[in-house]
């Protein structure tokens, strides 16, 4: 069975002004087969107000492995959060 | 349950690799597609995932046949929906299953030829309206018991696809509950259907969580992988427990002599069912098995042509796109 339709991956944005978000996959044999087919199974409740899909063979993700290469350099540099800095009570709002 | 006495593989596999697993697994990490993990997991999770979709694929069958004859536009139009929700269920389960390296064509496939099951519930008969109404109440009232805590399962395209299945579930419960309310004040024959349709589904939904702990020989390992989260007949009780309240409420009674308040384990005394009976419909010979697995088999072939046509369309139309450059 090598005829299987291809999959893609579905995105959708919600009602309120954020990004769209990954829900999931379907399988269809174009962007327009895809796009129906995330609209009647990611969206029979109002989930959205807009839908993007991409051949799922197009992401190119991260690999596991390189976790530490990639996201450990940023742990020890605390100070780039606000929370680092002590502000003197007297200073109000900041 | 929807995915009833999965056997879980063992592992030989490397001692320290497979005891970081176990470690991420007890902190309450989420393992993802491209993580390692061992065949075991990745062989029982696509046995669970797969029988927990075929199981919502042919869940539709029994109340797809009622379809037409709903007794109002407004109930087939509810009907309609529930329906459509669980093909959207299996769709979510399968994606999932995906991901762990089998395809939905061979996820398909292996239920048509009995290597893999749908849960037993299936495979009895949806023989009047108020089925309807039991099917709601009763059976998707079990699969919530089930599927609430398996939003925390170990493996995150199973947790996030249950997540968009829990928040569809109440619905399915409530619409179920609702028909059981009209009958019951109907008329005297009414009444009598929506009896005998608790009296023929009681048990079978009993079943649905699976043979009692003693005899569950697989679940150990999967407790400790996250994959089950509470035992057989834990989610029994749990399901006796709320039931009982709300048949009482129907006016409806539950047909086993044996139940009974127990004050000192806080909890109802029940029945079991007849275990050799879930056994022989898990083998394929329920009253509607045959059925069930013809009509999947007659929905494949009959859109063969579909899938094919399909394809074909796309190739011509990329084609033609080459052409013009
Ligand atoms: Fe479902
Ligand atoms: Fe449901």
């Amino acid at each position: 069975m090598n005829n299987e339709w291809p999959l893609y991956e579905v995105f959708i944005r919600g009602k309120h002004g954020l990004s769209h978000r990954h829900v999931g996959s379907v399988h269809a044999t174009d962007s327009q087969h895809a796009i129906q087919n995330a609209r009647d199974v990611y969206t029979r409740r109002n989930e959205g107000v807009s839908i993007w899909v991409i051949p799922s063979m197009q992401i190119v993700a991260s690999c596991p492995s390189d976790k530490d290469a990639l996201f450990e350099p940023s742990e020890d540099k605390i100070y780039r959060h606000p929370s680092f800095f002590q502000i003197p009570d007297d200073v109000e709002a900041m | 349950m929807y995915a009833q006495m999965i056997k879980s593989e063992e592992t030989y596999e490397d001692p320290k690799k497979l005891m970081a697993f176990q470690a991420r697994i007890d902190d309450g990490d989420r393992i993802e597609p491209k993580d390692w993990m061992p065949k075991g997991y990745r062989k029982t999770l696509i046995r669970q995932i797969g029988q927990h979709a075929h199981s919502e694929i042919v869940g539709q069958l029994p109340e797809g046949n009622w379809i037409t004859r709903a007794p109002s536009l407004e109930r087939k139009a509810i009907l309609l929906a529930k329906v459509q929700d669980e093909a959207g269920h299996g769709l979510y389960l399968y994606c999932a299953a995906e991901t762990l390296g089998v395809s939905r064509d061979e996820l398909t496939e292996m239920l048509l030829n009995g290597q893999m099951k749908y849960s037993s519930i299936f495979s009895y008969p949806a023989l009047t309206w108020a089925d309807m109404g039991v099917i709601g109440w009763l059976i998707d009232g079990a699969a919530i018991l089930n599927q609430v805590p398996l939003q925390r399962t170990s493996y995150g395209p199973y947790a996030r696809a249950m997540v968009r299945i829990c928040k569809e579930e109440s619905f399915h419960q409530r619409q179920g509950f609702d028909i059981m309310i009209k009958m019951v004040n109907g008329t005297a024959e009414q009444k009598h259907m929506a009896q005998d349709a608790l009296n023929r589904l009681w048990y079978p939904s009993l079943m649905m969580f699976g043979p009692p702990d003693a005899e569950s020989v697989h679940s150990e390992q999967s407790m400790r992988w996250k994959i089950k989260i509470n035992s057989n007949d834990e989610l029994r009780q749990k399901f006796v427990n709320q039931t009982v309240p709300q048949a009482e409420y129907l006016g409806l009674s539950i047909p086993d002599i044996n139940l009974n308040w127990n004050e000192r384990k806080q909890s109802y005394d029940f029945s079991q069912p007849d275990w050799s009976e879930f056994f022989d419909v898990l083998e394929g010979n329920g009253p509607a098995s045959v059925d069930r697995i013809e009509a999947r088999q007659a929905a494949w072939e009959d859109g063969a042509w579909v899938r094919e046509a399909r394809i074909a369309h796309a190739e011509k139309k990329n084609m033609a796109i080459l052409a013009a450059e």
